[in-house]
């Protein structure tokens, strides 16, 4: 028996020893900035030959394992609220920008031909506008013709940070979205048509197999697949085109530091190149930490990739945080982390 | 002569020997007693911990939650009948086409088969067996659905669609994926499974038997329902049970065709959802009461599953009692 608690002892020794030396920075979380955060690590374990280990497991399971504190930091897509911040002595900020994008799987229309408001969308999504030539549809996009098909909902089947996107942009827009739907991670979708796909990938696979299908992907699927979209009316009354242009000149109409916890939804930004469903993904970190050496890594981190993560963000469909808002975010939020 | 009797010393090793060998015996005994007391406890600890886990749900809703049709997240309202629905309906569309089919092979192969075709059908059908599920998975988005949609879904709809009382079960947009669509590819998946037991259990029928049936002029429909069923009876039960417990807990095939939708299926072409597929896709963004509700549908599912154990147990128990054996 001795031998066996000594055999215990010797391997959770080894464990502890083996996890000091790696010194890896560690997070997990949101899926949406994964591709992204893995090109950073890739990046920064060049330069620095420190590693960073980041497990993409959901915003949920990003927001439950910091609170464990088994990670240094923890990701999330839909931002805390300040009052939970506060609660967990948290801070909170955005590194990463995106968009939300709807495609649609319709003969005979080129890439963005198609024009729709949010309120218009947000009916599609309600089951209210069943086919592709009601009178709405037809009315933004006059001298096109519009097939007498089925429209067909596709959403996603797990829960994401995209759907949250989605969810708050036609809640924002529509009053009846928010009371029926409302918007979360995975929310219950009422068409009787909708089906659901595991993934961006599946979302981007059903759409493009299901004739009078309409769906929404994160914007690196549509470029991919080279999917058909739908240009949206933004807040200013113009139509938009997805593209890293359009989500940069959302992010700048953002007051960052008007909610706290830097929680902003870029939502319906103002702006006439804005796009309206863009998003940021977020990072959580302790202000106290236990393991001060390795929360410093991972500002240290954070601090790489911003300064020299650009390109690789923008090679992967991502927009990069603009300069000043980094500055911002490393005066007002990374001073808040005890060193 | 010798002595028959051995000396003492010899009878001090023999007892040494015997000691020495009870010694190990009952080391060996203890030991596989662990091993198998370990299956129970493992067992014992996932029905406790799935319990605990899902005591939030079942506290609030109480028995509601099995037949509340609901499944709202945002509103934290749950119900499990829509998953227990799609479960049960796509299981049980799966077992209806997979085990008239396995039977088939299964006889086949066993008694009609000539002898140098039986190796490589028997190889190609276990090798079936052994594809990941993902494999049918996408077999079954990327090439059956679209198969499907246009040369199943669409004639039937038009050919039964308009009958009185099954009409309304082919109704719904013809896309390819639904329940029916879950059952077909969970009985691609099932088949191997069942057939290979089958054709294992019909080989060990006594081929005295057989030959007497078919010296008595028997033909071989008679041979295999008279002699081969009715001595393989609980060996073909035990293989059906086997592909419809893998029915109710595949997860990826059935996640990417059974269309996902929290919604009570209407007809066969209706998207729906299973406890498993539900349990795979929400888990990762799943928090506080929602993740509560998902460990709730996992402990039904071990229920159904026991329950389907237990059903199968007692089916092959009294099929014995009544043969007398």
């Amino acid at each position: 028996m001795l031998k066996f608690k000594s055999l215990v002892a010797a391997v959770g020794l080894t464990a502890i020893a083996a996890t000091t030396w790696a010194a890896d920075i560690t997070g997990a979380g949101a899926t949406f900035p994964f591709p992204i955060y893995a090109k950073w690590a890739e990046g920064y374990k060049a330069a620095t030959g420190t590693g960073m280990n980041y497990q993409s497991i959901g915003s949920s399971g990003g927001i439950r394992q910091i609170r464990a504190k088994t990670v240094t930091f923890g990701a999330t897509d839909a931002p805390v609220s300040g009052a939970d911040l506060d609660k967990d002595a948290m801070v909170q900020f955005p590194a990463i920008i995106g968009g939300t994008v709807p495609v649609i799987n319709l003969d005979g229309f080129k890439p963005g031909e198609l024009r729709v408001t949010g309120p218009v969308l947000a009916e599609m999504f309600l089951g209210k506008i069943s086919k592709w030539n009601d009178s709405k549809l037809a009315a933004l996009n006059p001298g096109k013709n519009l097939p007498n098909e089925l429209i067909t909902v596709v959403h996603r089947a797990d829960g994401s940070g995209t759907t949250f996107n989605w969810t708050d942009y036609l809640s924002v827009i529509s009053k009846e979205f928010a009371d029926t739907v409302g918007k979360g991670a995975a929310v219950k979708w009422p068409a009787p048509t909708s089906v659901g796909g595991k993934g961006n990938e599946g979302v981007a696979a059903n759409v493009n197999r299901i004739k009078g299908s309409l769906g929404y992907v994160e914007y690196a699927y549509v470029k991919k697949n080279n999917m058909n979209f739908m240009q949206v009316q933004n807040a200013n009354g113009k139509y938009v085109s997805p593209d890293d242009l359009t989500f940069a000149a959302a992010a700048a109409g953002a007051d960052w530091f008007s909610v706290p916890g830097m929680g902003v939804s870029m939502v319906n930004a103002k702006g006439d190149t804005s796009w309206p469903i863009s998003t940021a993904s977020f990072i959580l970190m302790y202000k106290n930490p236990a393991d001060k050496a390795a929360s410093n890594e991972a500002l240290k981190f954070f601090d790489w990739s911003f300064k020299n993560g650009k390109k690789m963000a923008a090679d992967l469909d991502y927009v990069p945080l603009p300069d000043s808002l980094t500055n911002e975010i490393r005066a007002k939020v990374w001073s808040q982390i005890q060193k | 002569m010798s002595n028959p009797l051995p000396s003492s010393a010899q009878a001090a090793h023999f007892l040494k020997t015997a000691e020495r060998q009870r010694t190990q015996d009952w080391l060996f005994h203890r030991l596989t007693q662990v091993f198998s007391l370990m299956v129970l406890l493992a067992l014992a600890g996932i029905i406790v911990s799935l319990f605990i886990n899902a005591w939030p749900t079942f506290a609030k809703f109480g028995a509601r939650f099995i037949w509340y049709v609901e499944w709202d997240i945002i509103n934290e309202e749950f119900g499990a009948a829509i998953a227990i629905v799609g479960t049960i309906a796509s299981a049980g569309l799966a077992m209806l086409i997979a085990v008239p089919l396995s039977f088939g092979i299964a006889v086949f192969l066993t008694e009609t088969c000539p002898v140098w075709l039986r190796r490589p059908l028997g190889t190609a059908i276990e090798l079936l067996a052994a594809v990941p599920s993902i494999i049918y998975g996408m077999f079954g988005l990327f090439v059956f659905a679209p198969l499907f949609a246009d040369f199943i879904q669409v004639p039937l709809r038009q050919v039964l669609g308009g009958m009185p009382l099954i009409g309304f079960l082919f109704g719904g947009a013809p896309n390819g994926m639904g329940i029916l669509a879950a059952g077909i590819v969970l009985a691609f998946m099932v088949v191997p499974f069942v057939a290979s037991v089958m054709r294992d259990v019909f080989e060990i029928t006594p081929p005295i038997l057989r030959e007497s049936a078919y010296g008595l002029g028997c033909t071989t429909w008679e041979v295999v329902g008279k002699i081969v069923l009715p001595y393989t009876q609980k060996g073909v039960i035990g293989g059906i049970m086997l592909g419809l417990g893998r029915a109710l807990g595949e997860t990826m095939a059935v996640t990417f065709v059974i269309g996902n939708a929290n919604r009570m299926p209407t007809s066969l072409f209706s998207p729906g959802t299973s406890i498993a597929s539900t349990l795979a896709n929400e888990f990762g963004e799943a928090a506080d009461f929602h993740m509560s509700s998902l460990f709730a549908l996992g402990f039904l599912l071990f229920v159904i599953t026991f329950m389907v154990l237990a059903l199968a147990k007692i089916m092959i128990s009294r099929a014995e009692k009544a043969k007398g054996f």
